[in-house]
Protein backbone atom coordinates (compact mmCIF):
# COMPACT_ATOMS: atom_id res chain seq x y z
CA UNK A 1 0.00 0.00 0.00
CA UNK A 2 1.68 3.15 -1.19
CA UNK A 3 0.98 6.43 -2.91
CA UNK A 4 2.75 7.62 -6.04
CA UNK A 5 3.82 10.95 -7.50
CA UNK A 6 2.88 11.70 -11.11
CA UNK A 7 4.55 13.83 -13.77
CA UNK A 8 2.35 16.75 -12.69
CA UNK A 9 4.77 17.24 -9.75
CA UNK A 10 6.60 20.61 -9.77
CA UNK A 11 9.33 19.63 -7.28
CA UNK A 12 8.35 22.11 -4.58
CA UNK A 13 9.61 19.96 -1.67
CA UNK A 14 6.47 20.53 0.42
CA UNK A 15 5.68 16.80 0.71
CA UNK A 16 9.26 15.84 1.55
CA UNK A 17 9.22 17.94 4.69
CA UNK A 18 5.91 16.58 6.03
CA UNK A 19 6.21 12.86 5.25
CA UNK A 20 6.37 10.99 8.60
CA UNK A 21 8.20 8.05 7.00
CA UNK A 22 10.89 9.87 5.02
CA UNK A 23 9.52 7.99 2.06
CA UNK A 24 9.86 10.79 -0.50
CA UNK A 25 13.11 11.32 -2.37
CA UNK A 26 14.43 13.64 -5.03
CA UNK A 27 14.70 12.21 -8.52
CA UNK A 28 14.63 13.41 -12.12
CA UNK A 29 12.33 14.70 -13.52
CA UNK A 30 10.38 14.79 -10.25
CA UNK A 31 10.20 13.50 -6.67
CA UNK A 32 9.24 9.88 -6.05
CA UNK A 33 7.76 7.88 -3.19
CA UNK A 34 9.57 4.80 -1.90
CA UNK A 35 6.76 2.24 -1.83
CA UNK A 36 8.63 0.19 0.79
CA UNK A 37 8.45 3.13 3.21
CA UNK A 38 5.09 4.71 2.37
CA UNK A 39 2.24 3.77 4.75
CA UNK A 40 -0.23 6.33 3.36
CA UNK A 41 0.26 7.81 6.84
CA UNK A 42 -1.92 5.14 8.48
CA UNK A 43 -1.40 5.29 12.22
CA UNK A 44 0.34 8.67 12.02
CA UNK A 45 -2.22 11.06 10.56
CA UNK A 46 -5.83 11.11 9.50
CA UNK A 47 -4.84 12.19 5.96
CA UNK A 48 -1.82 11.24 3.86
CA UNK A 49 0.45 14.24 4.45
CA UNK A 50 1.89 14.52 0.94
CA UNK A 51 -1.60 14.83 -0.49
CA UNK A 52 -2.68 17.20 2.30
CA UNK A 53 0.00 19.78 1.48
CA UNK A 54 0.55 19.19 -2.27
CA UNK A 55 -0.47 22.35 -4.18
CA UNK A 56 -0.75 20.60 -7.53
CA UNK A 57 -3.86 18.78 -8.66
CA UNK A 58 -3.35 15.25 -10.07
CA UNK A 59 0.20 14.98 -8.66
CA UNK A 60 -0.51 12.25 -6.06
CA UNK A 61 -2.30 9.00 -6.92
CA UNK A 62 -3.22 5.86 -4.97
CA UNK A 63 -2.65 2.27 -6.09
CA UNK A 64 -5.80 2.40 -8.21
CA UNK A 65 -4.45 5.39 -10.10
CA UNK A 66 -7.05 7.69 -8.54
CA UNK A 67 -6.09 11.33 -7.98
CA UNK A 68 -6.08 12.27 -4.31
CA UNK A 69 -6.46 15.87 -5.46
CA UNK A 70 -8.52 15.74 -8.66
CA UNK A 71 -8.68 18.64 -11.14
CA UNK A 72 -10.43 21.69 -9.71
CA UNK A 73 -10.19 20.44 -6.10
CA UNK A 74 -7.37 22.75 -4.99
CA UNK A 75 -7.66 25.89 -7.04
CA UNK A 76 -11.43 26.14 -7.25
CA UNK A 77 -11.09 26.76 -10.98
CA UNK A 78 -14.32 25.38 -12.56
CA UNK A 79 -13.96 22.26 -14.71
CA UNK A 80 -15.17 24.11 -17.85
CA UNK A 81 -12.30 26.58 -17.45
CA UNK A 82 -9.78 23.78 -16.95
CA UNK A 83 -11.06 22.07 -20.11
CA UNK A 84 -10.91 25.37 -22.00
CA UNK A 85 -7.24 25.75 -21.10
CA UNK A 86 -6.37 22.07 -21.57
CA UNK A 87 -5.74 21.49 -17.86
CA UNK A 88 -8.25 18.68 -17.34
CA UNK A 89 -7.45 14.94 -17.07
CA UNK A 90 -9.80 12.10 -16.08
CA UNK A 91 -7.20 9.83 -14.43
CA UNK A 92 -3.48 9.20 -14.27
CA UNK B 1 45.89 67.77 -20.34
CA UNK B 2 44.60 65.63 -17.56
CA UNK B 3 41.24 64.03 -17.88
CA UNK B 4 39.09 63.78 -14.80
CA UNK B 5 39.00 60.23 -13.49
CA UNK B 6 35.78 58.88 -12.16
CA UNK B 7 36.54 57.01 -8.96
CA UNK B 8 35.85 53.34 -9.29
CA UNK B 9 34.97 53.06 -5.65
CA UNK B 10 32.07 55.44 -5.98
CA UNK B 11 28.49 54.31 -6.24
CA UNK B 12 28.57 53.17 -9.83
CA UNK B 13 24.91 52.51 -10.39
CA UNK B 14 23.74 55.70 -8.80
CA UNK B 15 20.07 56.16 -9.38
CA UNK B 16 20.21 53.00 -11.47
CA UNK B 17 17.13 50.83 -11.42
CA UNK B 18 14.47 53.36 -10.73
CA UNK B 19 14.15 56.28 -13.03
CA UNK B 20 12.87 58.76 -10.49
CA UNK B 21 14.90 61.00 -8.25
CA UNK B 22 12.50 61.54 -5.40
CA UNK B 23 10.04 58.80 -5.96
CA UNK B 24 7.71 57.74 -3.23
CA UNK B 25 6.93 59.01 0.13
CA UNK B 26 10.37 59.76 1.47
CA UNK B 27 11.94 61.28 3.25
CA UNK B 28 8.94 62.67 5.09
CA UNK B 29 6.96 59.42 5.05
CA UNK B 30 9.47 57.87 7.40
CA UNK B 31 9.98 61.03 9.40
CA UNK B 32 7.61 59.88 12.13
CA UNK B 33 9.95 57.01 12.92
CA UNK B 34 12.36 57.16 15.83
CA UNK B 35 16.00 57.67 14.85
CA UNK B 36 17.09 54.11 15.63
CA UNK B 37 14.52 52.74 13.18
CA UNK B 38 15.42 55.27 10.53
CA UNK B 39 19.01 54.22 10.91
CA UNK B 40 17.95 50.62 10.32
CA UNK B 41 16.18 51.34 7.05
CA UNK B 42 18.35 54.04 5.54
CA UNK B 43 20.23 51.52 3.40
CA UNK B 44 17.33 49.14 2.76
CA UNK B 45 15.90 49.60 -0.74
CA UNK B 46 12.62 47.87 0.03
CA UNK B 47 11.91 49.89 3.14
CA UNK B 48 13.26 53.32 2.35
CA UNK B 49 12.32 54.72 -1.01
CA UNK B 50 15.26 57.08 -0.77
CA UNK B 51 17.62 54.15 -0.34
CA UNK B 52 16.30 52.29 -3.35
CA UNK B 53 18.08 54.65 -5.72
CA UNK B 54 21.46 53.74 -4.27
CA UNK B 55 21.31 50.41 -2.54
CA UNK B 56 20.60 47.05 -4.13
CA UNK B 57 18.98 43.89 -2.82
CA UNK B 58 18.93 40.27 -3.77
CA UNK B 59 16.68 37.33 -3.12
CA UNK B 60 17.84 33.73 -2.98
CA UNK B 61 15.34 31.09 -3.99
CA UNK B 62 15.92 28.49 -1.27
CA UNK B 63 12.31 28.16 -0.14
CA UNK B 64 10.20 26.22 -2.62
CA UNK B 65 7.53 24.73 -0.35
CA UNK B 66 4.38 26.59 0.59
CA UNK B 67 1.71 25.99 3.20
CA UNK B 68 -1.17 27.93 1.69
CA UNK B 69 -2.71 28.56 -1.72
CA UNK B 70 -3.36 32.10 -2.88
CA UNK B 71 -5.66 32.70 -5.81
CA UNK B 72 -3.11 34.98 -7.47
CA UNK B 73 -0.35 32.38 -7.40
CA UNK B 74 0.40 29.37 -9.56
CA UNK B 75 3.01 27.03 -8.14
CA UNK B 76 3.86 25.64 -11.56
CA UNK B 77 5.51 28.79 -12.79
CA UNK B 78 9.18 28.99 -13.68
CA UNK B 79 10.22 31.46 -16.33
CA UNK B 80 13.29 33.61 -16.82
CA UNK B 81 11.41 36.27 -18.76
CA UNK B 82 8.72 36.87 -16.23
CA UNK B 83 9.24 39.37 -13.49
CA UNK B 84 6.78 38.98 -10.68
CA UNK B 85 6.66 37.52 -7.19
CA UNK B 86 6.84 33.76 -6.92
CA UNK B 87 8.68 33.28 -10.20
CA UNK B 88 12.22 31.86 -10.20
CA UNK B 89 14.55 30.17 -12.66
CA UNK B 90 16.92 28.26 -10.45
CA UNK B 91 16.20 26.77 -7.04
CA UNK B 92 19.24 26.85 -4.75
CA UNK B 93 20.42 24.79 -1.81
CA UNK B 94 21.56 26.83 1.20
CA UNK B 95 25.22 26.18 0.27
CA UNK B 96 24.67 27.38 -3.29
CA UNK B 97 22.79 30.39 -1.97
CA UNK B 98 25.74 31.41 0.23
CA UNK B 99 28.10 31.17 -2.72
CA UNK B 100 25.78 33.29 -4.81
CA UNK B 101 25.32 35.95 -2.13
CA UNK B 102 29.07 36.31 -1.56
CA UNK B 103 29.70 36.56 -5.32
CA UNK B 104 27.01 39.19 -5.80
CA UNK B 105 28.08 41.18 -2.72
CA UNK B 106 31.64 41.30 -4.00
CA UNK B 107 30.57 42.29 -7.49
CA UNK B 108 27.82 44.77 -6.51
CA UNK B 109 29.14 46.50 -3.38
CA UNK B 110 25.97 48.55 -2.95
CA UNK B 111 24.03 45.31 -2.38
CA UNK B 112 23.12 45.67 1.28
CA UNK B 113 20.18 43.36 1.73
CA UNK B 114 19.60 39.66 1.32
CA UNK B 115 16.02 38.51 1.43
CA UNK B 116 14.39 35.12 1.31
CA UNK B 117 11.02 35.46 -0.33
CA UNK B 118 10.19 32.16 -1.91
CA UNK B 119 9.28 30.95 -4.43
CA UNK B 120 7.10 29.32 -1.74
CA UNK B 121 6.86 30.58 1.83
CA UNK B 122 10.25 30.90 3.58
CA UNK B 123 8.81 29.83 6.94
CA UNK B 124 7.28 26.71 5.38
CA UNK B 125 10.92 25.78 4.64
CA UNK B 126 12.41 26.55 8.05
CA UNK B 127 15.47 24.33 7.73
CA UNK B 128 16.58 25.65 4.34
CA UNK B 129 15.73 29.24 5.25
CA UNK B 130 17.43 29.38 8.66
CA UNK B 131 20.43 27.36 7.49
CA UNK B 132 20.97 30.08 4.86
CA UNK B 133 20.58 32.89 7.39
CA UNK B 134 22.85 31.12 9.89
CA UNK B 135 25.70 30.71 7.41
CA UNK B 136 25.33 34.23 6.06
CA UNK B 137 25.41 35.93 9.43
CA UNK B 138 28.77 34.21 9.99
CA UNK B 139 30.32 34.67 6.56
CA UNK B 140 28.90 38.04 5.54
CA UNK B 141 28.10 39.99 8.70
CA UNK B 142 27.79 43.23 6.71
CA UNK B 143 24.68 42.06 4.88
CA UNK B 144 21.24 42.80 6.29
CA UNK B 145 18.90 39.85 6.37
CA UNK B 146 15.20 39.92 5.78
CA UNK B 147 12.40 37.51 5.14
CA UNK B 148 8.90 37.75 3.77
CA UNK B 149 6.10 35.42 4.69
CA UNK B 150 2.40 34.74 4.42
CA UNK B 151 2.42 34.61 8.23
CA UNK B 152 0.87 31.20 8.79
CA UNK B 153 3.96 29.74 10.50
CA UNK B 154 5.25 33.06 11.76
CA UNK B 155 4.45 32.86 15.50
CA UNK B 156 6.38 29.59 15.95
CA UNK B 157 9.45 31.07 14.23
CA UNK B 158 9.60 34.54 15.77
CA UNK B 159 12.28 33.58 18.29
CA UNK B 160 14.41 31.97 15.61
CA UNK B 161 14.04 35.11 13.47
CA UNK B 162 15.18 37.27 16.37
CA UNK B 163 18.12 34.93 17.03
CA UNK B 164 19.47 35.26 13.49
CA UNK B 165 19.45 39.01 13.74
CA UNK B 166 16.88 39.38 11.01
CA UNK B 167 15.56 42.81 11.66
CA UNK B 168 13.20 43.23 8.74
CA UNK B 169 10.17 41.04 8.10
CA UNK B 170 7.47 41.49 5.48
CA UNK B 171 4.09 39.86 6.04
CA UNK B 172 1.58 39.66 3.22
CA UNK B 173 -1.77 40.52 4.77
CA UNK B 174 -4.63 40.81 2.30
CA UNK B 175 -7.50 40.84 4.77
CA UNK B 176 -8.55 40.74 8.41
CA UNK B 177 -12.00 39.31 7.66
CA UNK B 178 -12.17 35.51 7.12
CA UNK B 179 -15.15 35.84 4.76
CA UNK B 180 -13.01 37.97 2.46
CA UNK B 181 -10.05 35.69 3.11
CA UNK B 182 -12.00 32.70 1.82
CA UNK B 183 -12.21 34.45 -1.55
CA UNK B 184 -8.43 34.87 -1.67
CA UNK B 185 -7.13 31.68 -0.02
CA UNK B 186 -8.83 28.42 -1.08
CA UNK B 187 -6.93 26.39 1.52
CA UNK B 188 -4.14 26.30 4.09
CA UNK B 189 -2.09 23.38 5.44
CA UNK B 190 -2.39 23.52 9.20
CA UNK B 191 -1.59 20.94 11.88
CA UNK B 192 -1.35 18.08 9.36
CA UNK B 193 -4.59 18.92 7.59
CA UNK B 194 -5.69 20.84 4.54
CA UNK B 195 -8.25 23.34 5.82
CA UNK B 196 -10.44 25.07 3.31
CA UNK B 197 -12.55 28.19 3.03
CA UNK B 198 -13.49 30.51 5.87
CA UNK B 199 -12.09 28.17 8.51
CA UNK B 200 -8.65 28.17 6.89
CA UNK B 201 -8.67 31.91 6.26
CA UNK B 202 -9.59 32.53 9.90
CA UNK B 203 -6.57 30.58 11.15
CA UNK B 204 -4.27 32.33 8.67
CA UNK B 205 -5.50 35.78 9.73
CA UNK B 206 -5.09 34.94 13.44
CA UNK B 207 -1.54 33.72 12.87
CA UNK B 208 -0.62 36.78 10.79
CA UNK B 209 -1.88 39.19 13.43
CA UNK B 210 -0.25 37.26 16.25
CA UNK B 211 3.05 37.09 14.37
CA UNK B 212 2.94 40.81 13.58
CA UNK B 213 2.45 41.65 17.23
CA UNK B 214 5.18 39.27 18.43
CA UNK B 215 7.67 40.77 15.97
CA UNK B 216 6.99 44.38 16.85
CA UNK B 217 7.21 43.52 20.58
CA UNK B 218 10.71 42.28 19.89
CA UNK B 219 11.64 45.45 18.05
CA UNK B 220 11.77 43.78 14.65
CA UNK B 221 10.63 46.04 11.83
CA UNK B 222 7.57 44.84 9.97
CA UNK B 223 6.36 45.93 6.57
CA UNK B 224 2.94 44.72 5.45
CA UNK B 225 2.32 43.86 1.81
CA UNK B 226 -1.24 43.72 0.51
CA UNK B 227 -2.44 42.70 -2.91
CA UNK B 228 -5.23 44.96 -4.13
CA UNK B 229 -7.87 42.67 -5.65
CA UNK B 230 -10.73 44.70 -7.13
CA UNK B 231 -14.14 43.57 -5.94
CA UNK B 232 -12.59 41.37 -3.24
CA UNK B 233 -10.55 43.43 -0.78
CA UNK B 234 -10.33 46.90 -2.33
CA UNK B 235 -12.44 48.73 0.26
CA UNK B 236 -11.36 46.37 3.03
CA UNK B 237 -7.67 47.28 2.71
CA UNK B 238 -8.29 50.63 4.39
CA UNK B 239 -9.26 48.71 7.53
CA UNK B 240 -6.26 46.41 7.11
CA UNK B 241 -4.00 49.47 6.96
CA UNK B 242 -5.49 50.87 10.16
CA UNK B 243 -5.19 47.59 12.06
CA UNK B 244 -1.64 46.74 11.05
CA UNK B 245 -0.54 50.23 11.97
CA UNK B 246 -2.09 49.83 15.42
CA UNK B 247 -0.22 46.57 15.84
CA UNK B 248 3.07 48.28 15.03
CA UNK B 249 3.78 47.71 11.32
CA UNK B 250 5.80 50.67 10.09
CA UNK B 251 5.14 50.59 6.36
CA UNK B 252 2.27 49.43 4.18
CA UNK B 253 2.83 48.38 0.58
CA UNK B 254 -0.35 48.01 -1.45
CA UNK B 255 0.41 46.28 -4.73
CA UNK B 256 -1.83 45.70 -7.73
CA UNK B 257 -3.13 42.21 -8.50
CA UNK B 258 -1.25 40.68 -11.43
CA UNK B 259 -3.63 38.32 -13.24
CA UNK B 260 -3.29 37.10 -16.82
CA UNK B 261 -4.79 33.87 -18.16
CA UNK B 262 -1.33 32.69 -19.29
CA UNK B 263 -0.12 32.74 -15.68
CA UNK B 264 -2.55 29.91 -14.96
CA UNK B 265 -3.65 31.39 -11.63
CA UNK B 266 -7.24 31.28 -10.40
CA UNK B 267 -7.69 35.02 -10.89
CA UNK B 268 -5.90 34.84 -14.24
CA UNK B 269 -8.03 32.04 -15.65
CA UNK B 270 -11.21 33.54 -14.22
CA UNK B 271 -10.22 36.78 -15.97
CA UNK B 272 -10.41 38.76 -12.76
CA UNK B 273 -9.63 42.43 -13.46
CA UNK B 274 -6.42 43.97 -12.14
CA UNK B 275 -6.85 47.39 -10.58
CA UNK B 276 -6.38 50.42 -12.80
CA UNK B 277 -3.54 52.78 -11.92
CA UNK B 278 -6.11 55.29 -10.71
CA UNK B 279 -7.76 52.71 -8.41
CA UNK B 280 -4.40 51.76 -6.93
CA UNK B 281 -3.44 55.35 -6.36
CA UNK B 282 -6.79 56.18 -4.80
CA UNK B 283 -6.47 53.35 -2.33
CA UNK B 284 -2.85 54.20 -1.50
CA UNK B 285 -3.91 57.78 -0.85
CA UNK B 286 -6.84 56.63 1.31
CA UNK B 287 -4.54 54.42 3.40
CA UNK B 288 -1.88 57.11 3.62
CA UNK B 289 -3.93 58.92 6.25
CA UNK B 290 -3.29 56.01 8.57
CA UNK B 291 0.30 55.09 7.89
CA UNK B 292 3.38 55.41 5.74
CA UNK B 293 2.73 53.96 2.31
CA UNK B 294 5.32 52.47 0.05
CA UNK B 295 4.90 53.40 -3.59
CA UNK B 296 8.19 52.38 -5.13
CA UNK B 297 7.70 48.59 -5.02
CA UNK B 298 8.41 46.87 -8.33
CA UNK B 299 6.95 43.46 -7.35
CA UNK B 300 10.16 41.60 -8.01
CA UNK B 301 10.96 37.95 -8.56
CA UNK B 302 11.88 35.58 -5.75
CA UNK B 303 15.42 35.45 -7.24
CA UNK B 304 15.88 39.12 -8.16
CA UNK B 305 19.37 40.65 -8.02
CA UNK B 306 20.27 44.35 -8.20
CA UNK B 307 18.60 47.70 -7.74
CA UNK B 308 14.81 47.79 -7.63
CA UNK B 309 13.57 47.98 -11.18
CA UNK B 310 16.54 46.17 -12.65
CA UNK B 311 17.39 42.50 -12.56
CA UNK B 312 20.96 41.30 -12.91
CA UNK B 313 20.12 37.69 -12.05
CA UNK B 314 21.43 36.46 -15.40
CA UNK B 315 24.96 37.52 -14.45
CA UNK B 316 24.87 35.27 -11.42
CA UNK B 317 23.60 31.87 -12.48
CA UNK B 318 25.19 28.94 -10.61
CA UNK B 319 27.39 27.93 -13.55
CA UNK B 320 28.86 31.45 -13.65
CA UNK B 321 29.26 31.63 -9.87
CA UNK B 322 31.05 28.29 -9.74
CA UNK B 323 33.99 29.74 -11.64
CA UNK B 324 34.13 33.03 -9.69
CA UNK B 325 36.86 33.46 -7.13
CA UNK B 326 35.59 35.60 -4.27
CA UNK B 327 37.79 37.17 -1.61
CA UNK B 328 35.09 38.30 0.78
CA UNK B 329 37.43 39.91 3.30
CA UNK B 330 38.68 42.28 0.63
CA UNK B 331 35.19 42.77 -0.71
CA UNK B 332 33.95 43.83 2.73
CA UNK B 333 36.48 46.64 2.90
CA UNK B 334 35.40 47.97 -0.46
CA UNK B 335 31.74 47.49 0.40
CA UNK B 336 32.16 49.60 3.52
CA UNK B 337 33.77 52.42 1.54
CA UNK B 338 30.92 52.42 -0.95
CA UNK B 339 28.23 52.32 1.74
CA UNK B 340 29.83 55.12 3.73
CA UNK B 341 30.08 57.35 0.70
CA UNK B 342 26.43 56.79 -0.20
CA UNK B 343 25.24 57.43 3.35
CA UNK B 344 27.33 60.58 3.51
CA UNK B 345 25.70 61.81 0.33
CA UNK B 346 22.21 60.99 1.60
CA UNK B 347 22.89 62.81 4.87
CA UNK B 348 24.00 65.90 2.98
CA UNK B 349 20.87 65.78 0.86
CA UNK B 350 18.62 65.37 3.86
CA UNK B 351 19.67 68.75 5.24
CA UNK B 352 18.16 70.57 2.27
CA UNK B 353 14.53 71.46 2.88
CA UNK B 354 12.56 72.37 -0.20
CA UNK B 355 10.56 75.54 0.19
CA UNK B 356 6.92 75.72 -0.78
CA UNK B 357 6.68 76.97 -4.36
CA UNK B 358 5.76 80.61 -4.83
CA UNK B 359 3.69 82.24 -7.53
CA UNK B 360 0.94 79.62 -7.51
CA UNK B 361 -2.48 81.12 -6.75
CA UNK B 362 -4.19 79.69 -3.65
CA UNK B 363 -6.91 77.21 -4.55
CA UNK B 364 -5.19 76.02 -7.72
CA UNK B 365 -6.15 72.43 -8.42
CA UNK B 366 -3.47 69.74 -8.54
CA UNK B 367 -2.29 68.38 -11.90
CA UNK B 368 -0.98 64.88 -12.65
CA UNK B 369 2.01 64.67 -14.97
CA UNK B 370 3.71 61.65 -16.45
CA UNK B 371 7.49 61.73 -16.81
CA UNK B 372 9.74 59.61 -18.97
CA UNK B 373 12.68 59.87 -16.62
CA UNK B 374 15.97 58.26 -15.79
CA UNK B 375 18.26 58.85 -12.83
CA UNK B 376 16.05 61.62 -11.56
CA UNK B 377 16.01 63.72 -14.73
CA UNK B 378 13.65 64.02 -17.69
CA UNK B 379 15.67 61.82 -19.99
CA UNK B 380 13.75 59.41 -22.14
CA UNK B 381 12.22 59.58 -25.57
CA UNK B 382 8.46 59.08 -25.31
CA UNK B 383 8.60 55.88 -27.32
CA UNK B 384 11.54 54.44 -25.36
CA UNK B 385 10.07 54.76 -21.89
CA UNK B 386 9.57 51.43 -20.15
CA UNK B 387 7.64 53.14 -17.42
CA UNK B 388 6.24 56.56 -16.74
CA UNK B 389 6.66 58.13 -13.34
CA UNK B 390 3.54 59.90 -12.22
CA UNK B 391 3.86 63.13 -10.27
CA UNK B 392 1.28 65.38 -8.77
CA UNK B 393 1.98 69.11 -8.79
CA UNK B 394 -0.05 71.29 -6.43
CA UNK B 395 0.40 74.53 -4.53
CA UNK B 396 2.05 72.34 -1.84
CA UNK B 397 4.80 71.24 -4.19
CA UNK B 398 5.59 68.15 -6.26
CA UNK B 399 5.02 64.61 -5.00
CA UNK B 400 5.61 61.23 -6.54
CA UNK B 401 2.45 59.16 -6.96
CA UNK B 402 3.60 55.94 -8.59
CA UNK B 403 4.90 54.36 -11.75
CA UNK B 404 2.97 52.99 -14.68
CA UNK B 405 4.47 50.37 -16.93
CA UNK B 406 4.28 50.69 -20.70
CA UNK B 407 5.08 48.41 -23.55
CA UNK B 408 7.74 49.97 -25.72
CA UNK B 409 6.29 50.93 -29.02
CA UNK B 410 9.39 52.39 -30.57
CA UNK B 411 12.02 49.89 -31.72
CA UNK B 412 14.42 52.50 -33.07
CA UNK B 413 14.77 54.22 -36.42
CA UNK B 414 14.20 51.16 -38.57
CA UNK B 415 10.82 50.37 -37.19
CA UNK B 416 9.83 53.87 -36.17
CA UNK B 417 6.11 54.29 -36.48
CA UNK B 418 5.41 50.58 -36.39
CA UNK B 419 4.09 50.99 -32.91
CA UNK B 420 0.94 52.43 -34.31
CA UNK B 421 0.20 49.36 -36.40
CA UNK B 422 -2.52 47.23 -34.90
CA UNK B 423 -1.28 43.66 -34.93
CA UNK B 424 -3.60 40.86 -35.98
CA UNK B 425 -5.82 39.96 -33.08
CA UNK B 426 -4.96 43.06 -31.08
CA UNK B 427 -7.72 45.51 -30.41
CA UNK B 428 -5.55 48.59 -30.02
CA UNK B 429 -2.07 49.70 -31.07
CA UNK B 430 0.73 49.93 -28.52
CA UNK B 431 0.75 53.68 -28.90
CA UNK B 432 -2.96 53.84 -28.12
CA UNK B 433 -2.43 51.52 -25.20
CA UNK B 434 0.39 53.64 -23.81
CA UNK B 435 -1.74 56.74 -24.12
CA UNK B 436 -4.47 54.93 -22.22
CA UNK B 437 -1.92 54.06 -19.52
CA UNK B 438 -1.44 57.80 -19.02
CA UNK B 439 -5.12 58.37 -18.30
CA UNK B 440 -5.67 61.11 -15.77
CA UNK B 441 -2.39 62.86 -16.61
CA UNK B 442 -2.58 66.25 -18.27
CA UNK B 443 1.04 66.59 -19.29
CA UNK B 444 3.72 64.13 -20.33
CA UNK B 445 7.34 65.21 -19.94
CA UNK B 446 9.98 63.49 -22.00
CA UNK B 447 13.17 64.32 -23.83
CA UNK B 448 11.56 63.98 -27.24
CA UNK B 449 8.21 63.05 -28.73
CA UNK B 450 7.60 61.96 -32.30
CA UNK B 451 5.12 63.73 -34.56
CA UNK B 452 2.53 60.99 -34.54
CA UNK B 453 2.36 60.37 -30.79
CA UNK B 454 2.37 64.15 -30.30
CA UNK B 455 -0.85 64.48 -32.23
CA UNK B 456 -2.45 61.50 -30.53
CA UNK B 457 -1.45 62.72 -27.08
CA UNK B 458 -2.96 66.11 -27.74
CA UNK B 459 -6.11 64.51 -29.03
CA UNK B 460 -6.30 62.55 -25.76
CA UNK B 461 -6.03 65.76 -23.74
CA UNK B 462 -2.44 65.11 -22.64
CA UNK B 463 -0.03 67.91 -23.44
CA UNK B 464 3.33 66.57 -24.62
CA UNK B 465 6.30 68.54 -23.41
CA UNK B 466 9.89 68.06 -24.56
CA UNK B 467 11.26 71.36 -23.31
CA UNK B 468 12.77 70.12 -20.06
CA UNK B 469 15.09 67.39 -21.28
CA UNK B 470 17.84 66.52 -18.77
CA UNK B 471 16.37 68.75 -16.07
CA UNK B 472 15.73 67.32 -12.59
CA UNK B 473 12.20 65.86 -12.62
CA UNK B 474 10.74 67.78 -9.68
CA UNK B 475 12.04 71.10 -11.04
CA UNK B 476 10.67 70.38 -14.49
CA UNK B 477 7.26 69.35 -13.16
CA UNK B 478 7.04 72.48 -11.04
CA UNK B 479 8.13 74.70 -13.95
CA UNK B 480 5.37 73.28 -16.15
CA UNK B 481 2.85 73.60 -13.32
CA UNK B 482 3.76 77.26 -12.94
CA UNK B 483 3.33 77.80 -16.66
CA UNK B 484 -0.14 76.30 -16.51
CA UNK B 485 -0.94 78.32 -13.38
CA UNK B 486 0.05 81.48 -15.20
CA UNK B 487 -2.66 80.83 -17.78
CA UNK B 488 -5.26 80.85 -15.01
CA UNK B 489 -6.46 77.38 -15.93
CA UNK B 490 -5.90 75.89 -12.50
CA UNK B 491 -8.49 77.94 -10.70
CA UNK B 492 -12.06 76.65 -10.34
CA UNK B 493 -14.61 76.92 -13.15
CA UNK B 494 -12.20 76.54 -15.99
CA UNK B 495 -11.94 74.09 -18.81
CA UNK B 496 -10.03 71.07 -17.48
CA UNK B 497 -8.49 69.94 -20.75
CA UNK B 498 -5.17 71.61 -21.28
CA UNK B 499 -3.71 72.15 -24.67
CA UNK B 500 -0.44 73.79 -23.78
CA UNK B 501 2.66 72.36 -25.31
Amino acid sequence: MALQITESCVNCWACVDVCPNDAIFQDKPHFLIDDMKCTECLGDHADPQCAAICPIEMAIVNELGEFLNPPGSLTGIPIEKLKEFGLWREAA
Amino acid sequence: MELPVISSSGPKAEGGGCASSGCGTAPDALSHLPDHIRAKVQDHPCYSEEAHHYFARMHVAVAPACNIQCNYCNRKYDCSNESRPGVVSELLTPDQAIKKVLAVAAEIPQMTVLGIAGPGDPLANPERTFETFQQLSEKAPDIKLCVSTNGLSLPEHVDEIAKHNIDHVTITINCVDPEIGAKIYPWIYWKNKRIRGVEGAKILIEQQQKGLQMLTERGILVKVNSVLIPGVNDQHLKEVSKIVKEKGAFLHNVMPLIAEPEHGTYYGLMEHPSPTDAELQELQDACAGDMAMMRHCRQCRADAVGLLGEDRGDEFTMDKIDVMDVDYEAAMVRRKEVHDSIIEKLDAKRGIVKAKPDGIPEGSRPVLMAVAGKNGVVAEHFGHAKEFLIYEASPEGVRFIGHRKTELYCGGMDSCGDGDVVEAGATESLLDRNIRVLEGCEVVLCSKVGYEPWAKLEAAGIAPNGEHAMEPIEDAVMAVYKEIAATGKLLPKTDTSLKVA
